[in-house]
């Protein structure tokens, strides 16, 4: 079970604002998709944006899993905080692990890599969001997604 | 685990396999494994396999399964036969892009013009 903390402003609204610690169930997975959506859409993101907005999440929890908890037991979560506001959206993922260099990932678009069939999720959350870092430590994700303008 | 469950509709047209997804997110590590090792099976089953995969009813794709597809092209390769991918919805094919795997994977439009390329 995912130990989740939803605010609004007021009890009754549903939830722009999240703390969620994930375990590595698919349905648990889902579940905090769909609350992130759902407050993109009540926001009037563009579709665009939602598709970006899952994409990142998607692979962020994939690779805090599979690589940031290499070796960890399978039962350890990773904690995921998400803001969703008029402007931007932010959702930050931290997992349980001793963190990594990001400059140590290989770029999987040059010809070389290509074939390789792994290594592409940083690179789409990069390609996708607005903005991404880490901590120094390298165990948390950092993510910005600006609303795009009106005639982008 | 229970009963077996493809996650595939599979159809043949004349030589080559048509093969579509059941899910509409191909996201979840096992349905991906899943995925992988059915089509793997299909392609074993062929002495020079002509794959298609059609993208038609697929919402969302993880980088997990566009590592599936080089392995699956890989072992087409391999085994002398040819991969086609067709009905890519364009968000979709734009990961396509961004990671540059449109370079190599032979894309169509529609299942129809990558079955005649096929037989060109």
């Amino acid at each position: 079970m995912s130990k989740t903390t939803h605010t609004s402003h007021s009890g009754n609204e549903p939830a722009d604002a999240g703390r969620v610690e994930l375990p590595n169930e698919r349905d648990a997975i889902d579940a905090l998709q769909r609350a992130v959506l759902a407050a993109v859409e009540r926001h009037a993101y563009p579709k665009a944006s939602a598709f970006a907005v899952r994409l990142a999440i998607e692979e962020a929890v994939t690779n805090a899993f599979r690589h940031g908890h290499q070796g960890l037991s399978s039962d350890e979560t990773v904690l995921v905080e998400y803001e969703v506001g008029r402007d931007a959206v932010r959702i930050e993922v931290e997992d349980r692990g001793p963190g990594f260099d990001p400059g140590d990932v290989p770029d999987p678009t040059l010809d070389e890599n290509l074939e390789v069939p792994s290594g592409r999720g940083l690179m789409l959350i990069r390609a996708y969001m607005t903005e991404t870092s880490h901590n120094e430590r390298g165990n948390r994700l950092i993510m910005r997604y600006a609303r795009p303008a009106p005639d982008a | 685990m229970t009963n077996y469950q493809s996650r595939l509709r599979i159809k043949k047209v004349d030589d080559v396999t048509r093969v579509e997804f059941i899910d509409r997110n191909i996201l979840d590590e096992g349905n991906i494994q899943a995925i992988g090792e059915e089509i793997t099976d299909l392609i074993d089953q062929e002495t020079v396999p002509k794959l298609l995969i059609s993208f038609a009813n697929v919402d969302h794709l993880s980088s997990s399964a566009l590592g599936t597809l080089i392995t699956i092209s890989r072992r087409v390769k391999n085994r002398g036969g040819e991969l086609r991918l067709s009905d890519i919805d364009p968000q979709i094919y734009d990961v396509f892009v961004i990671t540059r795997l449109n370079k190599i994977f032979d894309i169509h439009e529609t299942s129809e013009d990558a079955i005649k390329s096929f037989q060109a």
